[in-house]
């Protein structure tokens, strides 16, 4: 009984890996910070972001407390490894560029940037998963516009 | 075990590949298969019998009340009703329940009152009774959850008091498997006079189930858990509950007299059932009961409880395994577990790409998950058709995914 392709697709090891050794664990409690919670309540899956912005809007630190599936928990590790430094305007790319890897949909305008992100392609193929593979990144646009807001 | 896997010839879904493995269906807590006698009469009465009921002087609609109303006497024989007049058709088990907490609960529920359930109810048997408090003033409480899954009855006389003015339950436990005391429970309630519903979506169909013998004044349950359509079910209402209870929808077929300023109702069923009901479901259901009973209910009763046995024997060889629900006793026939080494999703995930269907998640039992501290559980729930060559099947994939994610 060898194992199903697509079922290789989707856990490839660096997801596995991530699920079972999550990066950038943790609270952020400084002032600066904001912190978001986010969950499918359909499947329980929840994330708590905790970021510090800088004051042009880039991301100075992220830690990430959570729990759910090997998908969502993995692709949020590997998301807090992506975003540390980059410019917004980066950050706001990248943001729809693994969107758009997720869900199939348009074209990804900088896929250097994603990196080991591009293997959440292989999603597309699990519909009922898209929310998992999202539900970080989703997190991070509310922290983004939550950080605007208190800048506005 | 008995061996009923030559029943399997009579399910047409059983007998295919899912993704390219022989299909392994253990959801059947969420909804059990048809059998062929089943698809043939929803045919049947759509190529010959087709009219509405209780209103034509025509052959077919005749026929079509006759199989309708003759379905009903099955089912009130097949659950121990008093009279087939105790028995209203309805969507399902949640339809049923609303139907309760809407229209008994705006006569009977005062501000004060007390709603006691348990705290192993799906989500079903919980959302309409806080919205029936919301509504009257009434308050909700419940009975806990023992760590083995049992109810924690030892205070019981504190929570079942004169203020508690409903108390409800579930028969079997759709999460833990537990098949509660629903017969002792509803005689202490009774003898306080407070009004009794049993939810039964796990166990019409799977044992045998009498309420007259439970005692209670509500079953509910629904067809689609025991080989009958899905948009079908049942409401059992003692009789003189019933006759106290207003109508619920105003329409046709629950009237007696209707005026332009008033209308004068029916009494039960009909009272409860306006409009043109799903006919084809309610023979669909006669049917299932009819299959049902060739087999025996105690027999599928007896082979559902020797698989889920094998099958939580068999659980305990993965590492990091926990079972929930009583270790011992007649349990409903099913199993949930929580694996440490993978989630409820991935784990789902990784058995359907093996042909295997199970369910992962809260099982609409979120209070349950939290009381156990568990993000959800995996299940496999089983129906006479299953075999324990499925559960060996079942393991080998299981004992795949500990590696896999491990």
């Amino acid at each position: 009984m060898a194992l199903p392709d697509d079922l290789r697709e989707l856990y490839q090891q660096v997801i596995l890996d991530h699920s079972r050794s999550p990066r950038n664990q943790g609270q952020l409690s400084a002032d600066s910070c904001v912190h978001i919670h986010s969950d499918n309540p359909s499947c329980g899956d929840e994330i708590d972001l905790y970021i510090c912005f800088n004051d042009d809007g880039s991301i100075y630190d992220i830690k990430f407390e959570g729990q759910g599936c090997a998908i969502s928990q993995a692709s949020t590790s590997m998301m807090t490894e992506k975003v540390k430094s980059i410019s917004r305007e980066e950050l706001i790319q990248l943001i729809q560029d693994l969107q758009q890897t997720v869900l199939g949909q348009g074209e990804i305008q900088n896929p250097e940037a994603l990196g080991e992100l591009r293997l959440f392609e292989s999603v597309q193929k699990f519909p009922q998963r898209i929310k998992c593979a999202l539900l970080g990144w989703r997190g991070l646009e509310s922290a983004l516009s939550k950080n605007s807001l208190s800048r506005s | 075990m008995i061996d009923l896997s030559h029943l399997r010839a009579d399910f047409p879904i059983l007998h295919q590949q899912v993704n390219g493995q022989p299909l392994v269906y253990f959801d059947n807590a969420a909804s059990s298969q048809k059998p062929r006698a089943v698809i043939d009469s929803l045919v049947h009465y759509y190529e010959h019998d087709n009219a509405n009921v209780h209103r034509g002087l025509h052959a077919l609609s005749n026929r079509a009340t006759d199989a309708f109303e003759s379905a009903r006497e099955k089912l009130a024989r097949f659950i121990g009703a008093a009279s087939p007049e105790e028995v209203i058709f309805t969507r399902g088990t949640t339809e049923s329940i609303n139907l309760v907490a809407n229209i008994w609960a705006s006569e009977f529920l005062k501000p004060g009152d007390i709603i006691l359930y348990t705290g192993m109810e799906h989500h079903s048997n919980l959302v309409p009774w806080q919205l029936a408090a919301k509504r009257s003033g009434a308050s909700v409480q419940h009975i806990p959850v023992l760590e083995d899954g049992t109810l924690d009855l030892e205070n019981i006389n504190a929570l079942l008091t004169e203020q508690v003015k409903l108390f409800t339950c579930v028969h079997v436990s759709n999460s833990l498997g537990t098949i509660n005391p629903v017969k002792e429970l509803c005689a202490r309630a009774r003898a306080l006079g407070i009004t009794t519903l049993i939810d039964g979506a796990q166990a019409v169909g799977h044992m045998p189930v009498n309420v007259q013998d439970i005692g209670c004044d509500f079953y509910v349950f629904s067809g689609h858990k025991m080989c009958a359509p899905t948009g079908i079910g049942g409401l059992y209402g003692r009789a003189e509950v019933l006759a106290k209870m207003p109508p619920w929808h105003g329409g046709g077929e629950m009237i007696d007299l209707v005026t332009l300023e008033t209308s004068t109702y029916k009494a039960a069923p009909a009272r409860f059932e306006a409009g043109t009901p799903d006919i084809a479901g309610v023979i669909g259901l006669g049917a299932a009961i009819d299959y049902l009973e060739t087999i025996g209910i105690d027999r599928i009763h007896e082979h559902g409880a020797a698989l889920t046995s094998y099958a939580m024997q068999r659980l305990t060889e993965l590492p990091g395994i926990r079972i929930l629900g009583p270790a011992t006793g007649d349990r409903g026939s099913l199993t949930a577990f929580h694996l440490a080494s993978a989630h409820p999703h991935d784990l789902v995930e990784f058995a359907n790409t093996h042909g295997l269907a199970l369910r992962g998640g809260h099982h609409c039992t979120q209070p349950l998950m939290k009381r156990f501290q568990i993000p959800g559980s995996s299940r496999a729930s089983f129906y006479f058709y299953n075999t324990t060559a499925e559960i060996d099947r079942m393991m080998e994939i299981l004992h795949r995914a500990v590696t896999f994610f491990s």
